[in-house]
């Protein structure tokens, strides 16, 4: 079963670098995955694309997914919003993103 | 004064079918919600998505479920208290609470049923430092009374309908107005967008796109907002007001500050019956924690029946009773 794991650096917002395995068969998007190891994101809205409290920024140059319509629209919502701004809950755990680097994006307030 | 048995704070679909369990039980319930609209979370940030999970229903809109939810509630005549906060609550009898809300409405019951969803829905507020200091002199998070912005010049941001359509409203009034938008693209109603892009073309409104704002100057009052734009770097742009406009996003809010018992910010309850460790309160739905929490409607619909059982026996624990079904009775039988 090893081989169906992936693994994902995640920066957290005190800079700390943590290393994160995730299944692929599971069907589970990135912030399940920070939620599962605990990391303080809140996903309010479930991995709608509806609330960006998920909100990362992918630093590795992994070929992502284009952000869909309601990603964009729910990142015009959000702070700190940069070039490498995704939400966590639209990048769904597959094989492609293994070695994926990403650092959760700060919360305001 | 409003008078009721149960006050339930939040008017999501957990509070509202918890006057229907009330309901059966004769007890009368009042609903206090920040928002102007019942719903919570499912009106106001999913109406328009269907919901998988609820028995009965292969799959149903959110705002069909809540729709559903206020029909099969209405034999009940709850009252409401819509657009005001929930803000302080004080014991003011051996079984009774006051609420006070924001806007000075008083809300007295023997139990209150604390439904409040992720808490309080507040204004996003974008993070530039010094903003706060602004809040009352320059600084505007919602539009109340567009005649302030009579031949003013305001600075919109955002690139959702409210922010296109103050952007058009208030251009027709404003001295100048200026919309700053995070992309080229907007995700607003496509008529809004080309009524604004209209307006730009006609030098009506300072369209800047793909720039967001990161300074506020002035001494006591607001004088210009520094913006960052993709391009041309820092423009600081001379305004008497910033209006962020980034929709709503649930904090927990005044629930904080009343003597329950916090885990991250969400209420211990005590699973038998989904009671705080304050006598008379309970919390229910997404708001409440225990051992193995689901955030589930399903769950939250459970965990109201279960408090509005011990809710009876609280108010009145000299009454027998006894459990009727619905099937057997009918809803007015009891």
């Amino acid at each position: 079963m090893e081989e169906a794991n992936i693994h994902i650096t995640v920066k957290d917002r005190e800079g700390k670098e943590q290393k994160l395995e995730a299944p692929t068969d599971m069907n589970l998007n990135l912030m399940e995955v920070f939620k599962s190891y605990d990391l303080p994101v809140e996903g309010t809205c479930g991995g709608m694309a509806l609330c960006a409290s998920c909100h990362c920024y992918v630093h590795s140059s992994h070929e992502l997914p284009q952000a869909s319509d309601d990603e964009e629209d729910m990142l015009d919502q959000a702070f700190y919003v940069e070039d490498n701004s995704r939400l966590s809950c639209q990048l769904k755990i597959q094989k492609s993103l293994d070695g994926l680097k990403v650092e959760l994006a700060p919360v305001s307030e | 004064m409003i008078q009721t048995d149960i006050l339930i704070i939040g008017a999501g679909p957990c509070g509202l079918f918890t006057v229907f369990e009330a309901g059966l039980l004769k007890l009368k319930c009042h609903l206090v919600d920040v928002l102007p609209n019942i719903g919570g979370q499912l009106s106001e940030i999913y109406p328009k998505k269907p919901i998988y999970d609820i028995p009965g229903y292969p799959s149903i809109l959110a705002g069909d479920l809540i729709h559903n939810l206020m029909e099969q509630i209405a034999p009940f005549k709850p009252g409401f208290t819509l657009g005001e906060k929930a803000e302080k609550i004080e014991k003011t009898g051996e079984k009774e609470y006051t609420l006070t809300t924001n806007k000075g409405t008083v809300i007295q019951a023997p139990v209150i049923m604390i439904a409040g969803g992720l808490g309080v829905f507040t204004p996003r507020k974008p993070p530039i430092e010094g903003l706060e200091k602004f809040e009352d002199c320059g600084v505007d998070y919602m539009v109340k009374d567009p005649e302030k912005y009579r031949n003013k010049n305001i600075l919109i941001a955002g690139g959702g309908d409210s922010a296109l359509d103050w952007t058009i409203e208030l251009s027709s009034i404003a001295a100048s107005t200026t919309l700053i938008h995070r992309r080229t693209s907007f995700r607003g109603a496509l008529d809004s967008v080309d009524k604004v892009m209209e307006l730009a073309k006609a030098g009506k409104v300072n369209l800047i796109t793909e720039a967001q704002a990161v300074g506020v100057n002035g001494d006591d009052t607001l004088e210009s907002i520094t913006i960052k734009q993709k391009e041309k770097g820092n423009i600081d742009i001379n305004t008497n007001y910033f209006i962020p406009l980034f929709g709503l996003t649930p904090k927990l809010g005044p629930i904080a500050e009343w003597g329950l018992n916090l885990d991250r910010s969400a209420i211990e309850v005590d699973t038998k019956d989904y009671s705080t460790n304050v006598s008379g309160i309970y919390a229910i739905g997404d708001i409440n924690t225990y051992e193995g929490k689901l955030k589930l409607i399903l769950c939250g619909f459970h965990e109201g029946t279960m408090a509005v059982q011990s809710a009876f026996k609280y108010i009145y624990p000299d009454q027998k009773l006894s459990f009727k079904y619905t099937t057997v009775t009918g809803i007015e039988g009891l």
